[in-house]
C-alpha cells in the first residue's frame, strides 16, 4: 500500500511540476508580448498605461535571466501570489479566484457523485431486462455524446425562456444581496439546479453505460458460471458482477476529471454562473493572461487533488491495493 | 486461406449488426452533407444576406438566420467540414503517437516502458481543455489545422496505455517469438505480427478518438478559444449566446449545431458498440 501511495504521490508532483513548467513556459515563448497584448485591451489614459506596461514587464519578470524568471515564479507560486488580475484590477489573482471557487464546488462535487451513483446502479438495473437495456441503453449513448453546453443551452432555453421557471443567469437575483435568509438560499438554489443538473444528465448517461457494459462483461467472466452452476441465486451473482464492476468505474472516474471540468466551465459560461469557467471567459475576452493562468494553475491542483481522493477510495473499496498486491497498475 | 474466411466472417456479422449500421449511416449523412452541403447555398458563412436580421426557418433560409441575418444552414455546412477536419486531424495524430509511445512501451519493456508509462500517467491526470486552454489563449491567430494538432497531441495518452496492454499480452505468443527466432527486425514484427493481431482494437481506438476530438474541439471553441479565421459548429453556438439567441428565442441559431455534434458523436458511439460486438462473438446474442 505504501508503494501504491508512494507511486501514485511521485506521479502527481511530477504532473504538478509539469503543470507549472507550462504555466510558466507559454506566456514566454509563444509569439506576440503578452504585457502589450493585455494593455491592448484595457482603456486607461496613456501615463496609466506607461505605468502598468512597466509594471506588468516587471511582473512577468521579462528583463531577467531566463532561469531566474523560472525560480522567482515558483517562489511567488508557493507564496500564493499570482500576480494581479488585468480585467479586474487591482484585484489579485488568487482572490479572485478563491470568490469563484465555492460556486465550482457546489456545482462539481454533488454533479459527480450523485451521477456516478446513480449512473452505476440505474446501468446495473438495465442490464438486467432486455426492455430496459433497449430503452436506456440508446438514450444513455445519446446523452453522454451531447456536448454539456449544447444541454446547458436546451435546459435553459425549455425551463428558462419557454416554461419560465428558473432563471438563466447568475448564482442569484441581482435585486438581492447575500444573507443568510429562506429566500436567499431558495433563489440560489434555484440558481444552481439547471446547471447542476445539465452536468448531471451528461456523466449519468456515460456513467449508466459504462456500468451496464461491465456488467455484461462480468457476468460472462468464469466466477459467475460457477457460482451459477453451483445453483446460487442470481440477486448473489448480481451483487457480485457489481462489486466487480465498481472498481473499473472507480478509475474511470478518475481518468474523467479532465473532462467533466471542461464540462463545467463550458456549463458555466451558459448560464453565466460565476465560477471558474465563467471567469475564464471573462479572462479570454480581456486578454488577462494573470487570471487565465491562475485559472489553469487551480484547475489541475483541483484535479490531482480530486485523484488523490480517488486513490484513497480505491484502496478503501479494493483489497488487494490494501493487501499490498497490484490491484490496479499505477 | 484462414483469414481470408475470417475476414468474410467479420464481413458477415457487420454487415447485420444494426448499431453498426445505424452508426455508419449517420456519419455518412453528415459527411455527405459537409461534402455538398455547400453546393446547396448560395450564401458564404460570414455573409449578412437577409438585412431585416433574424428570421425563423423558410424555403430561404432552410435554417434561418443569426441575429446579423447570417445564413445558418451555410454555417451548419461550412461547420460541419472545419468539424470533420478537426476530428480526422486530431484523432489521426493522437493515435498514432498512441500506437508508437503503446507499441514500444509494450513491445520493448525495460526501463522504456517505465518512462513512457510515467509520462502518460502524467499527461493522464493533466486535464487536456486546461493544456488547451493555455495554449490557446497566447495564440493571436488560431487556425484550424493549429487546433487540431494541438488536441491530437494532448489527447494520446489513454489511446497508448490501452495499446499497451494489448501489446504486451501479444508479445510473449508463439508466433511473435518465431518471428524474432527467424530474426526479423522489432520494426516488422510490430506492424506485421502484432498490429493485425489487434487490429480491431485500433480501430476503436480511433473512433473513440475521433467522437473525443471533436467534443474537444467544440468545448474549446464554445469558451472563446476557436479558430480566428473559420466557422466550426462550436463557434456558431458561442455567437448565438453571445448575442442573446437564448433571451430572443432564436432556437433555430443554437439546435443545429449541437444537434449535429450529438448525433455525429452518438453515431461513433454506436458504431464502436457495434464493432464490439462484431469482433467479440461473445457479445453478439446480446
Amino acid at each position: 500500500m505504501r508503494k501504491y501511495f508512494g507511486r501514485k504521490l511521485l506521479i502527481y508532483l511530477l504532473t504538478f511540476f509539469l503543470a507549472v513548467t507550462i504555466d510558466w513556459l507559454i506566456p514566454r515563448f509563444m509569439p506576440g508580448n503578452p504585457v502589450a497584448n493585455m494593455l491592448a485591451r484595457v482603456s486607461v489614459n496613456s501615463t496609466a498605461a506607461s505605468v502598468m506596461q512597466e509594471y506588468y514587464t516587471h511582473l512577468f519578470g521579462l528583463d531577467l535571466p531566463l532561469w531566474q524568471q523560472y525560480l522567482n515564479f515558483w517562489a511567488n507560486l508557493l507564496r500564493g501570489d499570482l500576480g494581479i488580475s488585468a480585467y479586474l484590477f487591482p484585484k489579485p489573482v488568487t482572490q479572485v479566484l478563491m470568490n469563484a471557487i465555492p460556486y465550482d464546488v457546489a456545482l462539481l462535487l454533488p454533479a459527480i457523485l450523485l451521477s456516478w451513483l446513480a449512473g452505476n446502479n440505474f446501468g446495473a438495473v438495465a442490464a438486467r431486462s432486455k426492455w430496459l437495456d433497449n430503452t436506456v441503453s440508446p438514450i444513455g449513448y445519446i446523452l453522454t455524446a451531447t456536448p454539456y453546453m449544447w444541454l446547458g443551452i436546451l435546459l435553459a432555453w425549455f425551463f428558462g425562456i419557454i416554461l419560465d421557471v428558473f432563471p438563466i443567469a447568475g448564482a442569484y437575483s441581482f435585486s438581492l444581496s447575500p444573507t443568510l435568509s429562506w429566500k436567499f438560499i431558495g433563489d440560489v438554489l434555484l440558481h444552481w439546479f439547471l446547471p447542476f443538473f445539465s452536468l448531471f444528465m451528461v456523466q449519468f448517461g456515460g456513467w449508466a453505460i459504462g456500468m451496464r457494459n461491465m456488467i455484461i462483461y462480468e457476468l460472462e467472466a468464469d466466477y459467475s458460471h460457477y457460482l451459477e452452476a453451483l445453483g446460487a441465486p442470481r440477486s448473489l451473482i448480481r451483487r457480485y458482477a457489481f462489486n466487480n464492476a465498481v472498481l473499473p468505474q472507480l478509475s474511470g472516474l478518475a481518468l474523467q476529471l479532465g473532462v467533466i471540468v471542461a464540462g463545467a466551465l463550458v456549463t458555466e459560461v451558459v448560464f453565466s454562473y460565476p465560477g471558474i469557467g465563467y471567469l475564464l471567459l471573462a479572462a479570454i475576452q480581456n486578454q488577462d493572461y494573470f487570471l487565465i493562468q491562475g485559472c489553469f494553475l487551480f484547475i489541475i491542483i483541483g484535479v490531482l487533488l480530486a485523484n488523490f481522493v480517488i486513490d484513497i477510495v480505491y484502496v478503501l473499496v479494493d483489497p488487494r491495493t490494501r493487501r499490498g498486491m497490484t490491484g490496479e497498475a499505477a | 486461406m484462414k483469414a481470408l474466411k475470417q475476414k468474410n466472417e467479420f464481413l458477415y456479422f457487420a454487415l447485420r449488426n444494426r448499431k453498426l449500421q445505424i452508426g455508419l449511416g449517420v456519419i455518412l449523412f453528415f459527411v455527405l452533407l459537409a461534402a455538398f452541403g455547400p453546393l446547396l447555398t448560395d450564401y458564404e458563412p460570414f455573409d449578412y444576406v437577409n438585412p431585416t436580421g433574424p428570421v425563423a426557418p423558410s424555403s430561404k433560409y432552410w435554417l434561418g438566420t443569426t441575429f446579423f441575418g447570417q445564413d445558418v444552414f451555410t454555417q451548419v455546412v461550412m461547420g460541419l467540414r472545419a468539424t470533420f477536419l478537426i476530428a480526422i486531424l486530431g484523432s489521426g495524430i493522437a493515435t498514432l503517437v498512441g500506437m508508437l509511445l503503446g507499441f514500444l512501451a509494450g513491445y520493448r519493456g525495460g526501463i522504456l516502458d517505465e518512462i513512457i508509462n510515467v509520462l502518460t500517467n502524467i499527461v493522464l491526470v493533466i486535464p487536456t481543455m486546461a493544456v488547451l486552454l493555455i495554449i490557446a489563449a497566447y495564440l493571436q491567430v488560431r487556425s484550424l489545422t493549429m487546433e487540431s494538432i494541438l488536441i491530437g497531441l494532448t489527447a494520446w495518452p489513454w489511446a497508448a496505455r490501452a495499446i499497451r496492454a494489448q501489446t504486451f499480452s501479444l508479445r510473449t505468443r508463439d508466433f511473435v517469438d518465431m518471428a524474432r527466432m527467424s530474426g526479423e527486425s522489432s520494426f516488422k514484427i510490430i506492424f506485421s505480427e502484432i498490429a493485425p493481431n489487434m487490429m480491431s482494437y485500433l480501430v476503436m481506438t480511433f473512433i473513440l478518438q475521433f467522437g473525443g476530438a471533436i467534443l474537444n474541439a467544440a468545448t474549446l471553441d464554445f469558451i472563446g478559444l476557436g479558430p480566428t479565421n473559420a466557422i466550426s459548429l462550436g463557434l456558431i453556438m458561442q455567437y448565438s449566446m453571445m448575442w442573446g439567441a437564448l433571451q430572443f428565442g432564436m432556437w433555430w441559431w443554437f439546435v443545429p449545431p449541437g444537434l449535429a455534434i450529438t448525433l455525429i458523436v452518438g453515431a461513433l458511439y454506436s458504431m464502436n458498440v457495434g464493432l464490439d460486438e462484431v469482433f467479440n462473438p461473445k457479445l453478439r446474442e446480446m
